[in-house]
């Protein structure tokens, strides 16, 4: 059975959600703490929502030098899956394992709702279970989550298929490109703002869509075991 | 601190009181009475030194002795129904319900109205860290939060002003805690202009053998403080003490108004939870209202021991802070434990891998006095009990208001209304386009509902629901409530109404209502009709729950929400507990099956007063609230508990706040099915629709069980009207009814617009590149004083991401506006 870890920083709060949505798409969990930096055998990594370290100075700035951080890094830039959630997404950032930056929701108000998105991309080590251009429902609920970089990297990003996905029917926090989600060139490290680990169960989400990036980490896995 | 800064201070010692017997204090200024400061002398044998003197002061203060309330509040437990379930209940920090053989829970509702005024953002903030605090000193994990809000009217600029920072207040603190916000209200009132009431409901789950004290049993172990640093922040009147020892007029006055940071509250929680699973602690006490002073004589005073506590070892964030102060500080984000000698490093370990401060700053002694010194010198000598349990009790006196028989007379029922189809549709649109009726989505969309991933129903369904048992489905259902209009009107029957509703709210979904919190707010008791009303509500709701056979568990007191003479009107909030042996099985409000009957329980009357037609309408209160029939509620919760485990019903929605009218409008909007409906022949259609009637449902039911269906009804006596169906996702509301009131049909897009438009065009758009509510600028500056960034951690510098970036979505804020208000549109 392939391990998925789960992050816990202080001040991270759906450590717990990430995990129980690892565990229903069939993963075996091992939850990792932030001063650890071994990740315990684990072959891919979520780092899960939340305000870690009271999202102090900025979102992300601090989580990135936790001992933790180093050995996700390291292991991401050898072809790990490694997925950021909100503030996960804010650290992959913060950690240049992603180009750009969340701020501030253009209206400033922080927003929790049900938030339909087009995958663009199904290239990746999580989002190979979704078909291009599938619409999908999934809660959103940050404070900093309007994503911005230069012309540029995001032109870049475009030619490369890197954006995966994008708010429809709204953009919920005045994000560039209505980006909602994005991944490395190598497609293992994903970032993205809305809360898969949210929509997983009928009885708790608005949707089962979130189950399809934990299980599509479990095929990239299996294939992978079943190349090597 | 250096010994010159000690020696500036001049700290009043008990040798000095000794020494100096008729030294003039400001007792008064403390707001303590002449006869107060006369037993205060008594009881210690001399004056008291000043670090006493703010200790008396603020725990013989209405809001920590309940002196004013105390006579009436004993109604709850002489008229409590025996109850199996009840583990802990009023007078601990909150009332513990057991749900099963192995799991509790415990809950409660707090005001923090004052300093929501003064300060929303801060002052609501803390009002939920302080609520979370009391949960988890019981030995529970805290997990959810609920919010009662109250506010001027609605177009008032400083509504403007309190509001979007209440709302952000309380969002910003529950949200950074990880407690999913799962319900309460939003109500508008000019009687609140200046006195905005901000309740805010914490529950939490605890093993059955987890229940934490708060005794400080076992001389020799050692009090330990956990948390934040202690700071100037609220210590409000205490700084009269203060100036009296500092000339210096520049000396900053802090703002009484405490700042909270839930960063370290999450983790203080998840240090305590540590502390509880080990059993590394003897006795617990959050730090509250009166900090320090109330955590230290009331855990003495529970055991009947004693403390020696040496002050100078509590961590400040200011040095210069004197004894009394740090006794009377109400910074937030602090517990004391009580430990034995020997888990003393485990304890300290756990706090460390935490990141938490924790701190020895005494040891429980036999000897039946709190002691305190500072740098050496003994500031404070005093039998605890004397400040926890002994402060006055005043039975004030009672008058009814001089106006009350003339409001009552003016009925509401007597007030013309309309007949005409077009005139009741009308009517509808705008009673769902009102401020205290609309969409509550600016709100409640600031919250983070999903947190934790356990709610299965939250705004602005009638009850928030949470999941406690991922293996068993057994869950919790929560609902906040009062209609202060007709508490006005009559507080006995509307404390009664605000009882019967939240028990409604929490029945209609199916789960069984077990326990009572309750939020009591008032203006002056000093005033005799307020004191009046205060007793008249407190009567309500004991007798009511006397007939309901559940058990009020703890709450809270709020008096002198007044503005000079004027009091807000009496606002009773009620908070229901129930419990869902499956949540898999709750029934939610709306509409969602194509075909599905509608039904009406329960019977409508002429009641109109006090009605949110009679305010829109006619700006017009008076009459007398609707009749109250808690056996008729309690046969609604019996048929909905069985409708829900057979599966009878597919939605249910109370009626309350507009009636019928409203409760269609908000069933046919939450999933978009459309209905048609044959008002009943022999009720005014006018009154069918908007009447506030008590024990009234609106359910859909699932065709082809009648006869099922039938046979629950006359079991439990219920009256039932087959009103229409339920009709095609998209399609139009229809009414049908007779005379002159023939027949409307309102579009699901003019209901939308008139529910949902409102809160964002008084409060700002809140889309991307709108324009924003006006944040207010105090919040900024109180914010800025007070915030600590963790010192210890050491970031490398570095340039923001966000300084290269290039801000794109300027380019067509039109449609992006343009294309979020469809999302909205489609969402329902």
């Amino acid at each position: 059975m392939s391990k998925i870890g789960v992050v816990t920083f202080p001040g991270s709060l759906d450590d717990g959600d990430a995990a129980r949505a690892a565990r229903i798409s069939g993963a075996e969990v091992v939850r990792l703490w932030h001063a650890d930096p071994d990740l315990h055998g684990v072959d891919a990594v979520v780092l899960p929502g939340g305000f870690s370290y009271g999202d102090y100075l900025r979102c992300g700035a601090i989580a990135r030098f936790a001992p933790v951080m180093e050995t996700i890094a390291d292991a991401a830039r050898g072809g790990m899956p490694v997925m950021g959630i909100c503030n996960g997404f804010q650290i992959l950032c913060e950690a240049h394992l992603l180009p750009g930056a969340l701020t501030r929701n253009q209206h400033l108000h922080f927003r929790n709702r049900d938030q339909w998105l087009r995958m663009e991309n199904s290239s990746t080590a999580w989002t190979n279970h979704f078909t291009e251009g599938q619409e999908i429902l999934v809660p959103v609920k940050n404070g900093e989550g309007c994503y911005v970089a230069d012309r540029r990297t995001l032109d870049e990003l475009e030619a490369n298929g890197q954006i995966v996905a994008r708010y429809v029917r709204g953009n919920p926090n005045g994000s560039t490109r209505d980006i909602a989600a994005i991944r490395n060139e190598a497609g293992n490290v994903l970032g993205i703002m809305p809360h898969p680990e949210h929509a997983v169960e009928a009885l708790t989400g608005p949707s089962l869509d979130g189950l399809g990036f934990f299980s599509s980490v479990l095929k990239h896995l299996a294939d992978a075991k079943a190349a090597a | 601190m250096s010994q010159n800064h000690l020696d500036a201070m001049t700290v009043d010692t008990v040798k000095d009181a000794e020494s100096t017997p008729e030294e003039l204090q400001p007792y008064l200024e403390l707001g303590l009475k002449d006869d107060e400061y006369q037993r205060i002398k008594q009881i210690l044998g001399r004056r008291p030194t000043q670090s006493e003197l703010a200790m008396y002061s603020i725990m013989w203060s209405e809001h920590c002795s309940y002196k004013s309330s105390k006579v009436h509040l004993r109604q709850f437990g002489e008229k409590a129904p025996p109850s199996d379930r009840m583990l802990a209940g009023m007078g601990e920090n909150a009332g513990v319900i057991q749900i099963n053989e192995k799991i509790a829970v415990t809950f409660k509702v707090e005001s923090h109205n004052h300093p929501s005024f003064v300060e929303p953002y801060q002052g609501a903030a803390t009002g939920v860290g302080g609520i979370v605090r009391d949960i988890l000193a019981m030995g529970a994990r805290p997990i959810l939060v609920m919010d009662s809000l109250r506010f001027g009217a609605a177009d008032h600029p400083d509504t403007q002003r309190v509001l979007p920072g209440v709302v952000a207040g309380v969002g910003g603190y529950g949200n950074c805690l990880g407690l999913p916000n799962v319900g309460g209200e939003v109500f508008f009132d000019e009687c609140y202009q200046g006195n905005p009431l901000v309740n805010a409901l914490s529950l939490g789950v605890l093993p059955v053998d987890g229940l934490q004290r708060k005794e400080a049993d076992g001389p020799g172990n050692i009090v330990v403080l956990m948390g934040a640093k202690t700071g100037r922040d609220g210590i409000g009147g205490v700084s009269v003490l203060a100036s009296a020892t500092f000339d210096d007029e520049s000396q900053q006055r802090r703002p009484s108004v405490q700042v909270g940071d839930p960063f370290t509250e999450k983790l203080l929680i998840e240090s305590c939870l540590e502390l509880y699973a080990a059993k590394l602690i003897v006795g617990v006490q959050d730090l509250g209202g009166a900090g320090l002073t109330c955590a230290l004589t009331e855990t003495a005073a529970s055991a009947g021991t004693g403390m020696d506590i040496q002050l100078e070892k509590v961590h400040l964030r200011e040095a210069s802070m004197e004894p009394q102060e740090i006794l009377a500080s109400e910074s937030q984000e602090r517990m004391l434990f009580i430990v034995e000698p020997g888990k003393l490093d485990a304890v300290l370990g756990i706090a460390q891998l935490w990141g938490v401060i924790a701190t020895p700053i005494g040891v429980v002694t036999d000897t039946g006095r709190v002691r305190i010194t500072f740098h050496g010198e003994t500031v404070v000598d005093v039998p605890p009990g004397s400040l926890a349990d002994d402060g006055p009790v005043y039975a004030r006196p009672l008058r009814e208001p001089a106006d009350l028989i003339l409001l009552q007379a003016d009925r509401a029922e007597t007030l013309p209304r309309p007949h005409h189809d077009f005139q009741l549709k009308d009517t509808m649109l705008k009673l769902a386009a009102s401020p205290n009726l609309c969409d509550r989505s600016w709100v409640t969309e600031q919250y983070d509902r999903y947190v934790l991933g356990n709610t299965v129903l939250a705004q602005p369904e009638d009850a928030g629901i949470v999941r406690l048992d991922e293996q068993s489905g057994l869950g919790v259902a929560l609902s906040l409530d009062c209609n202060s209009r007709f508490a006005r009107l009559d507080p006995y029957e509307g404390a009664k109404l605000a009882l019967a509703e939240a028990y409604r709210n929490v029945a209609v979904t199916g789960a069984e209502p077990v326990a009572v919190t309750d939020c009591l707010n008032f203006g002056s008791p000093e005033d005799p009709s307020v004191m009046w009303q205060f007793a008249e509500a407190v009567r309500g709701i004991a007798d009511g729950c006397q007939e309901l056979g559940i058990p009020v568990t703890g709450g809270n007191v709020s008096f002198y929400n007044q503005t000079g003479a004027v009091a807000i009107h009496p606002t009773p909030v009620v908070g229901v507990l129930g419990v869902l042996e499956n949540v898999a099985q709750r029934i939610p409000m709306g509409f969602s099956h194509t075909g599905d009957v509608l039904v009406l329980l329960g019977d409508t009357g002429l009641e109109l007063s006090g009605s949110e037609w009679a305010w829109v309408a006619h700006q017009h209160l008076g009459g007398r609230p609707p009749k109250v029939d808690f056996a008729r509620e309690q046969a609604i919760a019996g048929f909905m508990q069985r409708a829900a485990e057979t599966g009878l019903v597919r939605s249910a929605h109370d009626l309350s706040d507009g009636g019928l009218a409203q409760a269609l409008v908000e069933s046919v909007l939450r999933k978009g099915l459309g209905a048609t409906l044959t008002l009943p022949v022999d009720i005014e259609p006018f009154v069918s629709l908007f009447s506030e009637s008590a024990g009234r449902v609106l359910i859909s039911v699932p065709v082809g069980h009648r006869q099922a269906f039938e046979s629950l009804l006359a079991e439990h006596e219920l009256p039932a009207t087959i009103l229409g169906q339920v009709d095609d996702e998209g399609a139009d509301l229809t009414v049908i009814g007779h005379g002159e009131a023939g027949r409307f049909t309102v579009s699901q897009a003019e209901l939308r617009d008139a529910f949902s438009g409102t809160l964002p065009r008084m409060f700002g758009a809140g889309e991307p590149g709108a324009a924003v509510a006006a944040a207010p600028v105090v919040e900024a500056v109180a914010v800025v004083e007070t915030v600590e960034v963790a010192e210890t951690v050491v970031v490398e510098a570095e340039a923001p991401a966000a300084l290269l970036a290039e801000g794109e979505s300027a380019e067509q804020p039109g449609e992006v506006a343009q294309a979020d208000d469809e999302a909205r549109r489609t969402e329902g």
